[in-house]
């Protein structure tokens, strides 16, 4: 199974701002290097970008949770 | 006032169970997944917790903490900073519930958390504000009105705080492109497009005036404290007192602030903080209506237990002392140890503290939420210690800062303390000739 995993532990989001909408939505295609949702870590923001393309099947993590490093975030489908 | 709840985490939870003890009080604890082992739920006689890790989820969960309350029998809360210390809604669902809220009350948390209703509570006191517009709607009302404020300006969002909300303009003709995106900014960042100008001053002291007022209609001040040294607006060293100040502008600075805290009836601990130029002109930038991470300098230097006198005043007592009994005896420097890399950006990291040994001695003193063993997670602030050394002068307070760094072994995470022990040494520092933008300039790297 192909995954986007968090590279830093941290609490995730899947929006830029809690009013926004959110950086890619399910069954939407992304591209590598595509920011797909952010990790707070001590209150400093990061990016978390897409390593490969493909399609989003599935975010494993809810809005707002926390994660670990190398926590499966995405599971990918075909491109 | 019988039992607090200590409605934060960290080395200000300590610091606030340890006041109230002192007072006679009994304390009750939150805590979040993450911090279930922590120094504060020990210490407290009570803990209670109050959800997930993640900030939203339990420190900032204002129903969390009133049930909280409820269930242990808590009749007040003491927010520390940071969190909901500043939030008015937080404020008056605490006070719905019959707590008393160790503070000011809801409607002067709300005016001076709005910049704008700030200022003018200054002009009405008579407190010299940096000159500047009222909202500007558009383009062109904000071009009129930076003609009288002067170039360069900031535009700031009225209901930003933190440093966060301020663009720095140079031109009309930038100041034409980045109004709009400014309002975009500060309806997404703060649901308020409020924006307003402000003039930009070069080479400014940071200097906050630290207030006590009560129910009586006392208001006193312990002093200024400088805290020049910041990193993107994160203060990283502060003093007290402001080293260098001329004895009329501090009695000036000082008096200024009591009369803004009397203006709007203010009632606990505050702060005012000013803006001072290299002429010796200052102006008000804003009001912390809380206790500060740097307030125990003021304590050092002046022997008021700060934190002791919110719980008086909370309680219904005045503050237990005359402005004519305050006098400012030595000097203190505090020094914020952050699990943050100097060498890499000042990068945040998170880890485990393997390895804790605090420094000690005369003028040493050490607040700090954690033990060795404990986990700096990834959830809150960077800060794992302040060290507060004090001295007869500030020659001794800085020899002794160097000796607490030296003493200082932090193992597990990255830390500040290498940088710490650079800057006592560098020569703007110690001659006291520093200003907001002296340590960003000095590594230009670390932005």
């Amino acid at each position: 199974m192909a995954t986007i995993k968090a590279q830093m532990p941290g609490v995730f989001y899947r929006r830029p701002a809690p009013e926004k909408p959110v950086y890619v939505d399910d069954g939407e295609e992304i591209s590598a290097g595509q920011t797909i949702a952010l990790i707070e870590v001590m209150k400093t923001f990061n990016e978390l970008k897409a390593d490969a393309a493909g399609t989003v099947a599935e975010f494993l993590v809810a809005d707002g949770d926390e994660v670990d490093v190398g926590q499966d975030i995405v599971r990918l489908g075909e491109a | 006032m019988r039992r607090v709840l200590v409605a934060n985490r960290g080395e200000i939870a300590v610091r606030i169970i340890r006041a109230a003890h002192a007072a006679g009080l009994e304390t009750v604890a939150v805590y979040s997944d993450a911090d279930e082992h922590s120094r504060w739920v020990q210490l407290a006689g009570t803990a209670v917790h109050i959800g997930k890790s993640a900030a939203a989820k339990s420190y900032l969960n204002s129903a969390a903490l009133v049930e909280a309350a409820e269930t242990t029998g808590a009749d007040a809360v003491h927010p520390g900073y940071g969190f909901l210390s500043e939030r008015p809604g937080a404020a008056k669902e605490f006070a719905d519930a019959g707590l008393t809220f160790v503070g000011p009350s809801v409607s002067t948390i709300e005016t001076m958390g709005d910049k704008a209703a700030a200022r003018d509570a200054a002009k009405r006191a008579d407190v010299p504000i940096v000159p500047g517009s009222g909202p500007v709607g558009d383009v062109d009302e904000a071009l009129a009105a930076a003609e009288h404020v002067g170039y360069p300006v900031l535009v700031k969002a009225a209901a930003g705080g933190g440093g966060r909300g301020i663009r720095p303009v140079a031109s009309r003709e930038e100041l034409a492109e980045v109004l709009p995106a400014a309002q975009a900014e500060a309806r997404s960042a703060f649901s308020d497009d409020t924006v307003y100008l402000e003039r930009a001053i070069d080479g400014a002291r940071h200097i906050e005036v630290q207030i006590l007022g009560d129910h009586a209609g006392n208001v006193v001040h312990t002093f200024e404290r400088d805290c020049s040294v910041q990193r993107r607006r994160q203060k990283l060293i502060e003093e007290a007192p402001a080293p260098g100040l001329a004895a009329e502008t501090r009695a000036s600075i000082n008096e200024a602030a009591v009369r803004l805290a009397r203006q709007v009836g203010y009632v606990g601990a505050g702060t005012v903080e000013f803006l001072l130029t290299p002429s010796g002109e200052f102006f008000f930038i804003e009001m912390n209506t809380r206790i500060q991470v740097e307030h125990p300098i003021s304590e050092a230097v002046t022997g008021v237990d700060l934190v002791g006198e919110q719980l008086r005043i909370a309680a219904g007592e005045p503050v237990s002392f005359s402005q004519d009994d305050v006098r400012i005896r030595g000097a203190a420097v505090e020094l914020r140890i952050n699990a943050e890399d100097p060498d890499n950006g000042f990068r945040p990291t998170p880890g485990d503290l393997s390895r804790l040994d605090l420094p000690g001695g005369p003028g040493v003193r050490v607040d700090t939420g954690f033990v060795a063993g404990d986990r700096i997670g990834p959830f809150y602030d960077s800060m794992i210690a302040k060290l507060i050394c004090s001295g007869p002068d500030r020659d001794a307070a800085f020899a002794r800062g160097r000796q607490a760094l030296a003493e200082l072994r932090v193992e597990g995470v990255p830390t500040t303390v290498s940088m710490h022990r650079r800057l006592l040494d560098e020569p703007d520092l110690r001659t006291g000739a520093v200003h907001t933008k002296w340590l960003e300039e000095l590594l230009p790297d670390s932005t």
